[in-house]
C-alpha cells in the first residue's frame, strides 16, 4: 500500500527509489551517447578507407540510432536535473554553489554534442567525406568530457574537497578546479568511461550476435559485431586494471564503504575476501572465503590493515550490507567473465585471423550485453548506496536532505510506469529501424532532415 | 556590474534564448494541434516539421542551462522554488518527457502510431510552458519565500501565475507562426504564409490582451513588479508595445495587400524584440530581487569562487557554441551534395 501522507523517512525511501531508477535507465542511454560515436566513426573510417560499403552503411544506419538514444537520453537527463531540486532541494542549498560546477561545464559538452550529431546526421549528404569523418570527432570529444564533468561532480560527494563550510551550514571559499579535480575524479572518470564503452560495445555486438545466430550471417552483420566487440574488448582489461585501482582508493579514502562492500567486520591484517554470501550481524554467512586476499589485494601484502565495521559508528554504516557485498561481487564476476570473452576473441583472431562465428562464441557475445549493463549498475549501487547515510561524504547525511514535499511515492509509481513505456517503446522503435533497413533504405530520425530529402 | 548581477543577467540570456527558441518551438508543436485531423493540413504540418526539425529539441539545453545556472549560481533560489512549486515543475517535467517521447519516436513510426505520437507532442507543448509560466507567475508575485517550503498549492493556483501561463503558450504560439510566416514565404508557399500569418495575427492579439490583463494583475498581486514595469522598466515595456504594433501592422499589410520581401524580412524581429524587451523589462523591473521582495540577487549569490566559474563557463559557450550553431544552420539550409 502506497502512504498518502509523506513523513521524513519514507520520502527518503521514496526519493532514493527514485533518484535510483531514473539514473539506472539515464546511465545506460548515457553510455550509448558517450561511446556509440567512437564506433560509428571506426565503421565510417573504414568505409572511405578501404571502400568498404557494408561498414559504411553501418555508420549511416548506427547514426540514427545514436540520434534517436541521444533524444531520449537528453529527456530523461532533463529529468535528473529536476529531480536535484524536486527531490533533495536542502542539498542544493547548502552545497549547490560547489556541486553545481561539473554541470555547468558539463551543459556546454551536451549542447555541442547536440549540434555535432545533427551536423553528422545532415552532413551524409551535405559535406565532403572527409569533412563529413571530421565532424564526427567532436561529438567523440565532447562525449568523454561531459563524463568527466558529471563524474567529477559525483566523485565530489565521495571526497568532497575545495570548499569550507559557513555558520549557516552553506559552502563558502569555493575552489572550482579542487572541487573537480578530487580525489575520486581521476578513477571513477576513468571507471565510468570504460564502462560506457564496454556496455555499448558488447550491447551492439550482442544484437549482431543474436542475427547471426538466427542465420542473418552476411558480411554486413560479421562487421556489426565485430566492430562493437572489439572496442568493448580492448577497454576489458583496462577496466580491470582501473577497477582494481579504484577500489584500493576506496579503502584508503572511503572505509565505510570498502568495509560494507567487503563485509570487513573486525578491522586488521590478515583480513578474508569473502565470496559471495550473506552479511548478517556481525559475521558473514555462506561465503567462500580465501584467508588473507582481501589484506593483501588492499596494501599487496597480507598484513595490510583494513578498516573494519566496528571502527565505524553503527549510525555512519551505509545499510544493506548484503546487496552492497553481493553488488561489488557481481560487477567483479561480470568483468572478469567479459575479461574472459575478451580473451577468448584475441585468441580466435590470432588463430583464424577472421571475424569468429562459432556457436558458442556467438552466444557468449549474445548475453555479454546484458552482463555489461548489469555490472554497471552493480557498480553504481556500491559506489552510491555504500556513500549511505551520506549525500556529502562526511558533511551532509541524506536524510537532511531530502525534501518535505506530498505524494513522493506516487509519482515513483509513475515514473516508474513512464520509463517503462518509454523504454519498451525505444527498443520497440529501434527494433522496426533495423527491418525497415532489411527491406529498404530510407526513413526520418530526430535531428535529422525531414522526409523527402535524402538522408 | 557586480559578479552577482552578471550571473543573474547569464541566467536572463538563458532565459529570453529559451523563450525565443524553446517559445517557438513550443509554439510549431501547438499549430500542430488543429492540423491534426485533416489532410487538406498536410502542407501545414509539412511546414512545421521542416522549419523546425534541425534544432528541435535541442532547445532543451536553454533551460537545462538556465537550471544549472540557478542552482550552481544561485543556490537558495534554486532551493526556495523547488521546494515550493514542486507541482508545477514536475507537470512541465512531464511534459518535456512526453514531449521528447513523441518527438524521438514520432520520426521513425508510421500511420496509425505517427499520429498519435503528433497528438502527444502537441499537448506536450502546451502543458510544458503553461506550467514553466506558472513558476515565473508564482515568482513575481511573491509567492516563494526565501526559505523555501512555501505553500505547494495557493503559491502557483492564482489569477497571476495562471495568467502569465496562458501568456507564456500564447507568446510561444505567436512566435512560431511569424517565423513560420517568413519560412513559409522564403520557399514560395503562398497557402501557408496566409495561413501562418491569420495564425500569428490571432496569437498576438491574444497575447497581447493576456500582457495588457497581466499588467492589471500586476498592480494588484505584485505591486513591487509593477511598480518596476511603469519605473525603470518603463522604456522596455514601450519598446515592446511598439515592436509588438509594427509586428501586428506588418502582418495585417501582407495580408491586405500581399507579402513583400520588406515584409518578411522586418516582421520577426519586431516579433522576437516584442518578447525580449518584456523578459529584460522583468528582469530591471524586479532588479536587485531574484525572487520578489524575499530574495535579492546579492543575498542567494554563490561564493565569488563559484560564480567566476560560471562567467568562465558561460564565455567558453560563446566562443564554441555560436560557431557550431551557426554550422548547423548553414548545412541545414544547404542543398544536398551532387
Amino acid at each position: 500500500m502506497i502512504p498518502l501522507v509523506a513523513d521524513a523517512s519514507s520520502n527518503l525511501i521514496a526519493a532514493r527509489n527514485q533518484m535510483a531508477f531514473t539514473l539506472g535507465f539515464h546511465i545506460v542511454l548515457a553510455s550509448f551517447g558517450v561511446a556509440f560515436p567512437a564506433m560509428m566513426l571506426i565503421a565510417e573510417w573504414r568505409g572511405r578507407k578501404r571502400g568498404d560499403t557494408e561498414a559504411l552503411l553501418l555508420a549511416k544506419r548506427w547514426s540514427k540510432v545514436v540520434a534517436v538514444t541521444f533524444a531520449v537520453g537528453a529527456v530523461t537527463g532533463t529529468v535528473l536535473s529536476f529531480e536535484f531540486g524536486l527531490l533533495w532541494p536542502e542539498f542544493m542549498r547548502r552545497f549547490g554553489a560547489a556541486f553545481g560546477i561539473g554541470f555547468a561545464i558539463e551543459g556546454i559538452f551536451f549542447f555541442l554534442e547536440a549540434i555535432f550529431i545533427a551536423i553528422y546526421i545532415y552532413g551524409w549528404d551535405r559535406l565532403s567525406p572527409r569533412a563529413h569523418l571530421w565532424s564526427g570527432v567532436p561529438i567523440v570529444i565532447t562525449g568523454i568530457g561531459g563524463a568527466f564533468s558529471v563524474i567529477a561532480a559525483n566523485a565530489w560527494m565521495n571526497q568532497p574537497q575545495g570548499f569550507s563550510l559557513g555558520t549557516d551550514g552553506k559552502v563558502t571559499d569555493v575552489q572550482p578546479l579542487h572541487v573537480l579535480w578530487n580525489p575520486a575524479t581521476p578513477y571513477e572518470f576513468l571507471h565510468m568511461l570504460l564502462a560506457a564503452y564496454m556496455v555499448t560495445g558488447f550491447l551492439i555486438a550482442s544484437i549482431y550476435a543474436v542475427g547471426m545466430l538466427r542465420g542473418r550471417r552476411d558480411r554486413y552483420h560479421r562487421i556489426g559485431m565485430a566492430i562493437p566487440l572489439c572496442v568493448a574488448a580492448i577497454a576489458t582489461p583496462l577496466q580491470l586494471f582501473v577497477g582494481d585501482t579504484a577500489a584500493r582508493a576506496v579503502a584508503n579514502d572511503q572505509p565505510a564503504k570498502f568495509a560494507a562492500m567487503e563485509c570487513v567486520y573486525k578491522g586488521g591484517p590478515d583480513q578474508t575476501e569473502y565470496l559471495g554470501g550473506v552479511c548478517t550481524g556481525d559475521k558473514v554467512k555462506y561465503a567462500i572465503g580465501i584467508p588473507g586476499l582481501d589484506s593483501f589485494l588492499v596494501g599487496f601484502s597480507t598484513h595490510t590493515d583494513v578498516t573494519g565495521l566496528n571502527q565505524i559508528p553503527a549510525n555512519d554504516q551505509p545499510p544493506k550490507k548484503t546487496m552492497l557485498h553481493l553488488s561489488f561481487d557481481t560487477m567483479v564476476g561480470l568483468g572478469s567473465a567479459l575479461m574472459g570473452l575478451a580473451l577468448w576473441l584475441a585468441f580466435l583472431l590470432w588463430r583464424r585471423r577472421t571475424i569468429p562465428d562459432g556457436k558458442w562464441f556467438l552466444r557468449a557475445v549474445a548475453v555479454s550485453g546484458a552482463a555489461a549493463v548489469i555490472a554497471m549498475w552493480c557498480g553504481w549501487i556500491v559506489t552510491e548506496v555504500g556513500r549511505q547515510p551520506w549525500i556529502v561524504n562526511g558533511f551532509m547525511r541524506t536524510e537532511d536532505a531530502v525534501t518535505h514535499a506530498k505524494g513522493l511515492w506516487w509519482v515513483y509509481a509513475f515514473t516508474v510506469a513512464l520509463y517503462l513505456g518509454l523504454g519498451v517503446t525505444a527498443v520497440l522503435v529501434v527494433r522496426r529501424m533495423a527491418r525497415r533497413w532489411r527491406d529498404d533504405e530510407g526513413g526520418e530520425v530526430p535531428y535529422g532532415p525531414p522526409e523527402g530529402e535524402a538522408t | 556590474m557586480s559578479k552577482p548581477d552578471a550571473a543573474a543577467a547569464t541566467l536572463w540570456i538563458g532565459a529570453t534564448l529559451y523563450a525565443v527558441f524553446g517559445g517557438a518551438d513550443f509554439g510549431a508543436g501547438f499549430w500542430q494541434l488543429p492540423g491534426l485531423r485533416g489532410k487538406e493540413q498536410e502542407s501545414v504540418r509539412l511546414r512545421i516539421e521542416h522549419s523546425v526539425a534541425p534544432v528541435w529539441e535541442a532547445n532543451h539545453v536553454w533551460l537545462i542551462f538556465m537550471l544549472v545556472i540557478l542552482w550552481t549560481g544561485f543556490p537558495d533560489a534554486f532551493s526556495a522554488i523547488f521546494s515550493t512549486l514542486y507541482i508545477p515543475l514536475a507537470l512541465a517535467a512531464l511534459g518535456i518527457v512526453l514531449r521528447g517521447a513523441a518527438f524521438a519516436f514520432g520520426k521513425v513510426v508510421e500511420g496509425e502510431a505517427r499520429r498519435r505520437a503528433g497528438v502527444l507532442f502537441a499537448v506536450s507543448s502546451v502543458l510544458t510552458p503553461f506550467f514553466m509560466g506558472t513558476v515565473a507567475g508564482a515568482i513575481a508575485s511573491g509567492e516563494v519565500p526565501a526559505a523555501g517550503n512555501g505553500d505547494p498549492t495557493g503559491s502557483w493556483i492564482g489569477p497571476l501565475p495562471l495568467l502569465i501561463g496562458t501568456l507564456f503558450v500564447a507568446s510561444g504560439a505567436y512566435l512560431a507562426a511569424v517565423f513560420l510566416v517568413r519560412d513559409s514565404w522564403v520557399a514560395g508557399e503562398i497557402d501557408n504564409t496566409r495561413h501562418f500569418s491569420r495564425c500569428a495575427l490571432g496569437a498576438a492579439l491574444l497575447a497581447g490582451a493576456l500582457a495588457a490583463a497581466g499588467i492589471l494583475v500586476l498592480r494588484h498581486d505584485a505591486r513591487f513588479v509593477y511598480d518596476g514595469l511603469t519605473g525603470p522598466g518603463l522604456p522596455l515595456v514601450i519598446a515592446s508595445l511598439l515592436c509588438g504594433l509594427i509586428a501586428l501592422g506588418l502582418l495585417v499589410r501582407g495580408q491586405r495587400r500581399g507579402f513583400t520581401p520588406r515584409i518578411s524580412l522586418l516582421v520577426r524581429p519586431a516579433a522576437v524584440g516584442a518578447v525580449v524587451t518584456v523578459i529584460w523589462g522583468s528582469f530591471v523591473a524586479q532588479h536587485p530581487y531574484l525572487l520578489p521582495t524575499s530574495l535579492t540577487i546579492s543575498d542567494a549569490a554563490a561564493p565569488g569562487g563559484t560564480l567566476t566559474a560560471l562567467l568562465v563557463v558561460f564565455g567558453a559557450a560563446v566562443v564554441f557554441v555560436l560557431p557550431s550553431l551557426a554550422l548547423l544552420y548553414t548545412l541545414s539550409q544547404k542543398d544536398v551534395l551532387k
